[in-house]
């Protein structure tokens, strides 16, 4: 779906530079990485593809992901120093640079590991403009832009799993934007990313969670912009 | 309710039909589409105005290189030139140069800019703008205005043409933040809403064509000091239409123009870094020693 232009698309955002792709956008898909994860890593890998490997040490692409892992949002000061931060925090970090022509010019997967916590690997792009998107989260397809409060959910396969979960967002009157689902296969694990026009209650997610098929529930909220 | 403005002739209709300046029939379109009210629009603006103003005086005051080390003190030689007294610019154009490259270098250095319309492109409105409000001492109201203009240009281009250098070459942002840059002036000016528009066809045209070269794939060479240029070049295409001089071919096919061309582009000229500037000797060289730089 393609979102409509707002004035504050052309001026703006406020960002650290030089670059809306390589900077802000590698800064958007930490951002909502780390959103998902949950938790400030205790370690976290990056492998980064093609442009954002080529040029990425240039354009802080490096610092960016990090910072925005860290929970720094594009106008943030301190993504300069992320690297530093991390340090501070005792997140241990780590680049790969590689090549890869399947690949999305500007793609990066981020390898998250915290003690509490299953790690998690979650691939996004930067499409330009600072508009970004996850791609893939522990191998599963999503499409998670920033631009809506998302659920994601990772459950059993199994008839009526997605009519329980529509049911208890209808019981909200939210208007579901878009809706995508994906599985290994059938009767194994499937996954669900809804984009929402509402804010959805927290005691609403925490019935999410209580239902026993579903092995991971998380409500990312929209990035400001 | 949905108003349709699609292109430039839409937008001039409903200025016309509602006897308004262009900066309020954004603002109202703006303050509708968003659902918030024309004030809190005009307070988001108020911030990215800030956020240019600091950048602007962040970057005044750095000699910092950026992290490839290809730029960062070229502002600094600007400000002691002009110290010395000698410039063939008046005081007004000497701070329209010093605080583009003072905001781009900003952003080199991984300072902080608002983008406008890009980050590649960030010094040139900011400087026009905010650089010829002081001299003319316009108040922030005006500047706000200015600004909005500006924004609307951007907008109504962006409806065809994708502003990435990756999709449509350098026109598309430096050249699209040039016309911006020079209807925000004529607004500044209490120009016509016609002469604005004009303003910004007329930048447009002496633009199109003008490939993304960029060395090293980085953010820098040519684009450090193509924002101080067009900074300058943006002034002249307000000054040229406040003269009622017109645009021959009338600014949406302007744009359409600029869609094709950017098509027409090879790919090798789009942010890939694979021709032209990047792919001379020199900076093939450059390229080859960050690429060792960086391996270490």
């Amino acid at each position: 779906m393609e979102k409509v232009k707002t004035l504050f698309d052309i001026i703006g955002p406020v960002m650290i530079g030089p670059s809306s792709s390589h900077t802000a956008g590698a800064v958007r898909i930490g951002l909502i990485a780390g959103n998902i994860f949950g938790e400030i890593p205790s370690k976290v890998r990056f492998r980064m593809y093609n442009s954002f490997a080529k040029t990425g040490k240039g354009h802080g692409t490096d610092r960016g992901l990090l910072g925005g892992i860290l929970g720094m949002d594009v106008d943030n000061d301190s993504i300069k120093k992320a690297f530093d931060n991390a340090k501070k925090l005792g997140v241990d970090y780590e680049f790969e640079y590689l090549e890869d022509y399947n690949r999305h010019p500007n793609s990066a997967d981020i390898i998250l590991e915290h003690p509490d916590l299953p790690k998690m690997e979650i691939s996004g792009i930067s499409k330009g403009a600072g508009e970004v998107a996850i791609t893939k989260i522990n191998g599963y397809k999503f499409n998670i832009n920033g631009d809506f409060d998302t659920l994601i959910l990772i459950y059993k396969d199994k008839p009526g799993m997605v009519y329980r979960v529509t049911a208890l967002l209808q019981g909200q009157n939210i208007n579901i934007a878009s809706m995508h689902c994906d599985r290994n296969a059938k009767g194994q694990e499937a996954s669900m990313g809804i984009c929402l026009d509402g804010v959805l209650p927290q005691y609403v997610i925490d019935e999410l969670a209580k239902i026993d098929e579903v092995y991971l529930i998380r409500n990312i909220e929209m990035l400001k912009k | 309710m949905i108003i349709k403005t699609n292109n430039f002739q839409d937008i001039l209709n409903i200025a016309i039909e509602k006897n308004k300046r262009l900066y309020e029939v954004c603002e109202m379109l703006e303050a509708d589409n968003s659902e918030i009210s024309t004030e809190e629009v005009r307070d988001r603006v108020k911030h990215i105005l800030d956020s240019m103003k600091s950048a602007i005086k962040e970057g005044l005051n750095s000699e910092e290189k950026s992290v490839s080390g290809l730029c960062g003190n070229d502002c600094a030689k600007l400000v002691k030139k002009y110290k010395d007294g000698k410039s063939l610019f008046s005081k007004t154009y000497q701070n329209v140069l010093k605080y583009s490259l003072a905001t781009i270098e900003q952003n080199a250095r991984m300072g902080k800019i608002a983008a406008c319309p890009t980050a590649g492109s960030c010094g040139i409105v900011p400087s026009v703008i905010i650089a010829i409000a002081e001299s003319l001492d316009a108040n922030e109201e005006i500047q706000i205005n200015s600004l909005i203009t500006a924004g609307l240009i951007g907008k109504i281009i962006s409806n065809k043409l994708a502003l990435a250098g990756a999709v449509a070459g350098c026109q598309s942002e430096c050249g699209v933040a040039a016309a911006m840059a020079a209807a925000g002036l004529v607004e500044m000016y209490n120009g016509t809403n016609e002469q604005i528009i004009n303003a910004a066809a007329l930048t447009l045209k002496n633009i199109m064509g003008l490939v993304c070269d960029p060395v090293a794939g980085l953010v820098e060479v040519p684009c450090v000091k193509r924002n101080a240029f067009m900074s300058i070049y943006a002034v002249t295409g307000a000054e040229l239409a406040m003269a009622d001089i017109k645009s021959v071919i009338p600014i949406d096919e302007i744009v359409d123009a600029m869609v094709q061309v950017g098509e027409m582009m090879s790919p090798k000229l789009k942010e890939s870094s694979e021709a032209g500037l990047a792919a001379t000797p020199s900076g093939i060289k450059i390229t080859e020693e960050l690429a060792d730089k960086w391996n270490q």
